[in-house]
């Protein structure tokens, strides 16, 4: 069980979650990366940045 | 086999390309670029090939310029990523190459840039260099919004926005072509359809399935190799005289082309990764 940074909101990882992968809040609806899948910890994800695409 | 993964934030692009590697026994090292230290006068990197997935372009373009320095087969390789990563350089790559694609003008100052406009008529599209996703794309219908957009463009750009490159608008009729191609080969193609001129799937364009057809696959083949081959994503124009390559993507997202097109696209990535290892 991970916890959003923002509203607290208590989040469960699906069993495919990797690593770096972003997720939203469902309660709040910030962004949020994945830090650690076990122990499940979240931390706001990123800006967009610049170079950002394909 | 040794195989990496350079990426830092997982898409679902990324998801589908692990379980891909894990579904066939293929292990690999993530080489997260936020944590990543290059040592330059260090040469040895002990890998069969490294997949590029950064999310960032300028960390994809320096880490494979090192990495084809030491002798690591990446894909894609530096060049494909330098050429692709810039708008300017694509054109160029796609002229000299043959392969139609529509009508460029670069400038350096805003002046030259509105001559330019206007010599070749409203509207033109101005597209930043550097940049994905349809970001601070604008369409100039006239002569005030070139000199609103040129001034604003001076004034809150960095520095790669004071080269203005200002493309022909070519009316798409709602939608525009998005191939895949690995190797030699078009896999697959989606229309993108959008009730606005931008028709990224970033931007909310709707993926239908697009048959391969002869020309498509000539002309889409022919604008990866004009770039350096590898697994691309190229972006199509339909125009009355035939299709016209609009850009070249070296790090393709494809999570919207999967079901739509019925080609297990990770799956043909995968395979073309093996292959250059294997070489």
């Amino acid at each position: 069980m991970a916890v959003c940074t923002e509203c607290e909101a208590e989040i469960t990882l699906a069993p495919s979650t990797e690593v770096g992968e972003i997720i939203q809040c469902p309660d709040c609806g910030l962004d949020l990366e994945v830090i650690s899948v076990d122990p499940a910890e979240l931390a706001p994800a990123p800006e967009e940045e610049e170079d950002w695409g394909e | 086999m040794k195989i990496g993964i350079l990426c830092s934030l997982i898409r679902k692009e990324e998801k589908l390309l692990f379980d891909e590697f894990r579904a066939r026994g293929l292990a690999f090292d993530r080489i997260d670029d936020r944590t990543l230290i290059l040592d330059l006068h260090q040469r040895r990197w002990d890998f069969d090939v490294i997949l590029e997935r950064s999310i960032n372009h300028s960390r994809a373009l320096h880490t494979l310029k090192y990495l084809n320095d030491c002798g690591v087969k990446t894909v894609n390789s530096y060049e494909v990523a330098s050429t692709c990563g810039d708008k300017l350089l694509t054109t160029m790559a796609l002229i000299k190459h043959g392969v139609p694609t529509p009508r460029v003008y670069i400038a350096y100052t805003p002046e030259a840039a509105l001559q330019a406009i206007e010599g070749l008529g409203y509207p033109v599209v101005l597209k930043p260099a550097v940049g994905s996703w349809g970001r601070l794309l604008s369409k100039v219908n006239d002569r005030d919004a070139a000199e609103a957009i040129l001034e604003h463009k001076e004034t809150l750009g960095s520095y790669h926005h004071s080269t203005y490159y200002i493309q022909e608008y070519i009316e798409k009729s709602g939608r525009d072509i998005r191939s895949f191609v690995v190797g030699d080969e078009t896999i697959c193609a989606i229309y993108r359809t959008s009730p606005h001129w931008i028709t990224n799937t970033a931007r909310g364009g709707v993926a239908t399935n697009c048959p391969v057809t002869p020309e498509l696959n000539d002309v889409s083949v022919r604008a990866a190799k004009a770039v350096g081959g590898g697994v691309v994503a190229i972006d199509v124009f339909e125009t009355k005289d035939g299709l016209t390559v609009n850009e070249v993507n070296y790090t393709m997202e494809f999570r919207n082309s999967i079901d739509t097109t019925g080609v297990n696209i990770p799956a043909k990535v995968v395979d073309y990764v093996v292959e250059v290892a294997r070489r």
